[in-house]
């Protein structure tokens, strides 16, 4: 066990490179602006593009007046759908998650029909960026109006017939596509249907609906990408998660072979799930460069980004959860709408499902049903935003059994404690037909209820309770766990996702003594480069110092899945130690050669090829020189200790953790502020403990965030009102306070280092502690739910309401 | 066009620029200071903070022609004979930044804030920073390397590009 | 993210400035900056001339003109220059002693950045309905020192904010100066609601209270931000408070009528009804603030 708060501890005091604190490599180019974003980039002769978006939600584009656009000064091309229609490509849905999936082509530029505000309808191509833009307003586009699809309920009811408003009125329906889970038909569990009734006839039921608002990731580097199509070779820069997936699909789409492309991911500035994606703007600049012949850039302004950018969440959940009286639970039930946006993003439809194995969460549920619909709206289209379909399971779940504890009038650690999973009982198989392999929530929570001050916070509240104070004092709990590590191919395959979920590195051993490693999980923040480096200096003995991390670069390294859903460390790390192995056995028999012994006598430890018994030795930088010279070598091996290996883990990982809350509710106004906030998370094995608490710190942040103050909003005309940061409210450090957020390891057994991931765990804990702390404190004045986020108005309204009843 | 005059990271420029031109684009495009980036086009997000004439601004809301005769300070000015300013040193010391993208606008904002008040308390340092956002960190390790800074000797003494007060 | 082009002028004084202004068909001033920047960017306005008063030495700065302004009621007066950054504003002793009010509001204005290049003369020029300095030169009775082709005029803070973002100060003309009758020995509260911290407020309230003998409130006056398209007066809880001791009690019930006479806005931050409530009891903070019994 280790803690994480205040003064790090100093790198020399530590001696192995697992679980040591090193300051990040990365950090000297951040900290003093020697920095490659891609809108640093700029090739000779490069052109600028401006998109024209339509500001309508749902319209038939009927013209397109280009001429004083044309006509503007340094303007080189004004290009509409219509003009790139045979070049511009599609963007595809890579996650069909039933085989009769209803999804609209998606062209990057529309060509008749636009679908949201927002969507690109022609690029302006100009010497510089403001004559672009100067030219975008002058571009004239006639559109005709028509019905929009907007209210995610009404969407869902829409048919022909009834006259509801059809997002694409060619498909003929907004539902995209059904899928259910069902513990019976699978196997794992019961009949949900029956603990319902027997739950209805002399045990509980708790019946809800939760709104997961909509989200925007607002990463803080906007979106960005620059063409190259000068030379053999198409060069793509891009603010990206993923250069390897945009690599294949441009290819895939376009028809321009694979090999002719170079997706480069540079220094990229936050992803959160939101550069999880393949753009109308990478595909409509891809085009325009080919076109043109020309380089090509386009960034996007903060307001673009928050309107074009794919948005998260989006959900409505209607939840049953039956218990018996003595509060035991039986069975739980999920119905789930999901909003799709105008199209079928990348992943999109597939982020619900993701959630279908973790509402059950950490609990031992008899029986299980989870039906969920994914639906087509004239809105931005929605993808993943951190954690992707787990912080929506995680809420739902948590917020019931805080629902459960409040109607049984007992505390809900007790509640929680009674049916979870308990540290005996690993491996686990849930109800939804998961293996969990390894986890202790007991020890988690106590320490977490220690270092929180549980039983004094409840004694303050009763006493403010007591005392009716207009600030009311709220306790929130999430005891969470998640999947990590996105995946086992073979389970993304029966899951109809379209690629697989390995992860690739290559070890080139320099004969300079220099470690060249390259991974295909291209970082955007998360210290791979650190990290890494620590793993690598730690398996082949070399020192940390003479690693160095390449990544981002489908040309310096071809294969990779990328950066998302917790995976890196899990999957993308595990391959560069099992490539790390296979350097240490393949200089092995060059060690046994140069040392004139036999391999089965040598020895290997530190960095350093023994014979047994003998001081004798060569380091395995000495032997990276002598096969680079390759003077003197035994037969049958090659010149080279080089090495590459491809990880496909066989199962998920599962962090668990314990998070608590303390909030205070100024009743008269709403307010509510946070007092305290403790967390111990279960990451399994730790690499780099600054690093782990600073991912955990930021997801907090971004779970508070959808819990008290984000959300996505339009208007009836499908217009978003939360088109900047003045209005969208992402947080600052005076909204937050410190937290104490601490560690424990139980390691993860489907990968050698024992990681479980961590980049998602804050998020999918916090959001529901802090509005179970919110309700927490209002149940004395009749509150059961506030809906997120928990804005001021929304809680003063729920009081008002709760006293009234 | 407009022509103007100043000294940038201790060195001299003269440009004829348009007079829309922001701050922000002077240095990036202008002069190739891409250190100093550009975050949202409301204000709020803090990304593009420099010195000029020793206050922190928003570049971005600052037209390059009102710098006219202006001294301006970005982070790539901060360092002095390639030693880390104590707030650089602080920020990586205790893992104040992950994508690093917020970090020129934060850092140059905490070191304004601990030349106006070199002994800050945990709630003056919050306050100082509400008009930088950062996504990544929660805040919670910039607010500890800011703490950290305050008591380090050297913290509030003019970077050297600078003239005035940091 | 780019403004449309524009005209610049840097006028080196008001007569020069006033000069342009009258020449020009589409012009905006240029202050601090800090609100008219964003709008420019967002294309929001895209005037042909833009003229910078940022080199007229004499609109920046604190002077304390005594008895000699044309300020109502006699006593003594602090000018304030229009171009006058918030953050000189801040550090000033003399502000922070006699108008306690209008420091506490300009330390909440913004964000550091922004007060560092805000100036409280393009921010009342601008008119915004949640700016922050409106209702605390509503509630000081201040006076508006406007220049014209004709000269100069004083408008009183009453009558200089017209509608939403529409003031006394015509199109040829510029805020040049404020004034503020000094409140010695009056106490000051200033509250501000907000979501996060960095935010335009829901509402505020700025209370600025006279005790007599130290224990009667003899006066107050307090201005209303956001309750409608201008900042407002409570003119109604003022009068309720005259002789009233400041007892929570008290003052909470004199501040029920905040929201009378209001017309606050509905939107994402928060519907007129909450606001209503929220005038009452930022109100009743504000005044027992100003009256030395913080809650």
């Amino acid at each position: 066990m280790t803690t994480t708060e205040e003064a790090p501890t100093a790198e020399a005091a530590h001696d192995g490179e697992i679980g040591r604190d090193r300051r990040r490599k990365e950090d000297h180019r951040l900290l003093t602006g020697r920095t490659r974003w891609t809108d640093n980039i700029a090739p000779p002769g490069t052109l600028h593009l401006a998109m024209v978006r339509s500001p309508y939600a749902h319209a038939r584009i009927t013209g397109i007046d280009t001429r004083d656009a044309q006509a503007s000064p340094n303007v080189v091309a004004v290009l509409t759908g219509a003009d790139l229609a045979d070049t511009q490509g599609v963007l595809a849905n890579a996650w069909p998650i039933t085989t009769d999936q209803v999804a609209p082509e998606h062209k990057p530029v529309a060509v008749d029909r636009v679908a949201f505000a927002g969507e690109i309808v022609a690029v302006v191509v100009a010497r510089s960026a403001a004559a672009a833009v100067d030219a975008a307003e002058l571009v004239d586009v006639d559109y005709e109006e028509l019905p929009a699809a907007l209210d995610l309920k009404d969407a869902a009811a829409a048919t022909p017939e009834n006259g509801g408003a059809l997002a694409h009125p060619d498909l003929g329906t907004n539902n995209s596509a059904r899928w259910i889970f069902d513990s019976a038909e699978a196997g794992t569990g019961g009949d949900v249907e029956d603990a319902i009734a027997a739950a209805r006839s002399g045990g509980i039921l708790i019946e809800r609906e939760y709104r997961q608002q909509r989200l925007i990731p607002a990463f803080m580097e906007p979106r960005s990408v620059v063409v190259d199509p000068t030379g053999e070779q198409i060069t793509l820069w891009s603010a990206t998660q993923i250069p390897h997936i945009t690599r294949f699909l441009l290819a895939a789409t376009t028809g321009v072979p694979e090999s002719k492309i170079r997706v480069i991911a540079p220094d990229v500035g936050g992803g959160f799930g939101g550069k999880l994606q393949t753009t109308p703007e990478e595909w409509a600049a891809f085009a325009v460069a080919r076109r043109l012949g020309k380089p090509v850039k386009y960034t996007e302004t903060r307001s673009e980004s928050l309107l074009a950018a794919h948005h998260g969440r989006d959900q409505w959940q209607k939840l049953t959860l039956a218990a018996t009286t003595d509060g035991t639970v039986t069975g739980l039930k999920v119905e789930l709408l999901a909003d799709l946006g105008a199209y079928v993003a990348l992943v999109g439809g597939g982020v619900p499902v993701l959630g279908a194995f973790m509402f059950n969460a950490i609990y031992k549920f008899p029986a299980y049903r989870f039906d969920c619909r994914t639906v087509l709206t004239n809105k931005t289209w929605t993808d993943a935003y951190r954690g992707a379909g787990r912080p929506e399971a995680t809420f739902a779940v948590e917020r019931l059994m805080d629902e459960l504890a409040a109607e049984l009038g007992r505390d809900p650690l007790e509640v929680r404690r009674q049916n979870w999973i308990t540290h005996d009982e690993f491996p686990f198989t849930t109800v939804a037909g998961l293996t969990y392999d390894s986890g202790d929530y007991e020890s988690a929570t106590a320490q977490a209820v220690e270092a929180f001050g549980y039983e004094d916070l409840r004694a303050e509240q009763a006493r403010r309770r007591e005392e009716r104070d207009p600030v009311q004092l709220g306790i929130g709990i999430s005891t969470f766990t998640e999947m990590c590590g996105l995946a086992p191919s073979r389970v993304l395959g029966s899951l109809n996702y379209g690629a697989g979920g390995w992860e690739h590195a290559e070890i080139r051993m320099l004969p300079t003594g220099k470690v060249e490693v390259t991974t295909g999980a291209s970082a955007h923040g998360q210290g791979h480069e650190t990290a890494f480096s620590q793993i690598v200096a730690d398996r082949l003995g070399v020192p940390y110092e003479d690693v160095e991390v390449l990544h981002g670069d489908t040309q310096v390294a071809p294969r990779g899945l990328d950066t998302y859903g917790s995976r890196s460390l899990t999957v993308g790390g595990e391959a560069l130690a099992l490539a790390a192995d296979k350097v240490v056995a393949k200089a092995k028999p060059w060690a046994a050669h140069l040392l004139e012994a036999a391999p089965e006598d040598i020895e290997f430890a530190h960095g350093k090829f023994t014979v047994a018994g003998t001081g004798e030795g060569k380091t395995v930088q000495e032997i990276a020189l002598a096969a680079f010279a390759a003077h003197d070598y035994p037969e049958g091996i090659e010149p080279s200790i080089d090495a590459e290996a491809t990880f496909d883990p066989v199962n998920f990982s599962f962090p668990h953790g314990t998070h608590l809350c303390a909030v205070e509710v100024d009743t008269e106004t709403g307010a509510v502020s946070l007092r305290k906030y403790v967390c111990v998370d279960d990451v399994g094995t730790v690499i780099n403990p600054l690093i782990v608490a600073g991912q955990v710190h930021g997801g907090l942040v971004q779970g508070i965030a959808q819990a008290l103050w984000e959300e996505a909003v339009y208007d009836d005309a499908g217009t978003l009102l939360t088109g900047t940061l003045a209005d969208y409210l992402v947080p600052s450090a005076a909204d937050l306070i410190s937290f104490d957020a601490a560690h424990r390891s139980t390691p993860a057994t489907t990968n050698s280092l024992g990681a479980k991931g961590v980049g998602e765990a804050g998020t999918i804990a916090s959001t529901p502690a802090v509005v179970n702390a919110v309700v927490d404190a209002l149940r004395p004045y009749g509150v059961h739910d506030v809906r997120m986020p928990c804005t001021p108005a929304r809680v003063w309204h729920a009081i008002q309401e709760g006293s009234a009843a | 066009m407009t022509r103007i005059e100043l000294t940038v990271d201790g060195a001299k420029v003269s440009d004829d620029v348009e007079p829309r031109l922001l701050l922000v684009q002077y240095l990036r495009e202008r002069l190739g200071k891409t250190g100093t980036v550009i975050g949202c086009d409301t204000a709020s997000c803090g990304a593009c903070t420099v010195h000029l004439d020793g206050h922190s601004v928003k570049s971005c809301n600052v037209l390059a022609v009102q710098a006219d005769g202006a001294e301006v300070t970005t982070v790539e000015g901060l360092a002095t004979d390639g030693a880390l300013h104590p707030v650089q040193e602080a920020f990586h010391e205790y893992h104040a930044l992950q994508c690093g993208f917020c970090t020129p606008g934060m850092i140059m904002q905490a070191a304004d804030l601990l030349a106006e008040n070199p002994a800050p308390t945990e709630e003056q340092i919050r306050q100082g920073l509400e008009g930088n956002l950062c996504r990544c960190t929660g805040y919670h390790n910039i607010v500890r390397a800011v703490q950290h800074a305050a008591g380090t000797p050297g913290t509030t003494a003019a970077p050297a590009a600078d003239g005035g007060a940091a | 993210m780019i403004p449309t082009a524009f005209d610049y002028a840097r006028p080196t004084s008001v007569d020069e400035a006033l000069r342009l202004l009258a020449q020009a068909d589409d012009a905006k001033v240029l202050a601090g900056g800090q609100s008219l920047l964003p709008v420019l960017r967002m294309r929001l306005n895209a005037p042909d001339l833009v003229v910078d008063l940022g080199r007229i030495d004499s609109l920046r700065g604190i002077r304390d003109i005594g008895g000699g302004g044309a300020v109502a009621g006699g006593g003594g007066a602090i000018e304030i220059g229009a171009m006058t950054p918030y953050h000189e504003i801040l550090a000033s002793d003399e502000i922070r002693q006699e108008l306690t009010l209008l420091h506490h509001a300009v330390a909440e204005v913004g964000d550091p950045q922004i007060r560092h290049r805000g100036t409280l003369g393009g921010s009342l020029a601008h008119a915004d309905p949640a700016g922050d300095c409106g209702a605390v030169a509503l509630a000081l009775e201040a006076e508006m020192v406007i220049a014209g082709p004709s000269g100069e005029r004083v408008v009183p803070a009453a009558d200089f904010f017209q509608d939403l973002f529409t003031t006394a100060v015509g199109d040829d003309e510029l805020l040049v100066a404020i004034r503020f009758p000094v409140h010695p020995g009056w106490g000051a509260g200033y509250q501000k609601f907000v979501r996060t911290a960095q935010q335009w407020p829901v509402v505020a309230v700025g209370a600025c209270v006279h005790l007599a003998d130290g224990k009667t409130i003899s006066e107050a006056r307090i201005g209303l931000t956001n309750m409608g398209p201008t900042p407002l007066r409570a003119r109604a809880v003022e009068e309720a408070l005259a002789g009233v001791t400041p007892t929570p009690e008290a003052v909470g019930a004199a501040c029920a009528a905040a929201a009378d006479g209001t017309s606050p806005p509905s939107d994402l931050n928060g519907d007129a009804d909450y606001r209503r409530h929220l005038a009452t009891v930022l109100a009743r903070r504000a005044v027992l603030a100003a009256a030395g019994h913080p809650q």
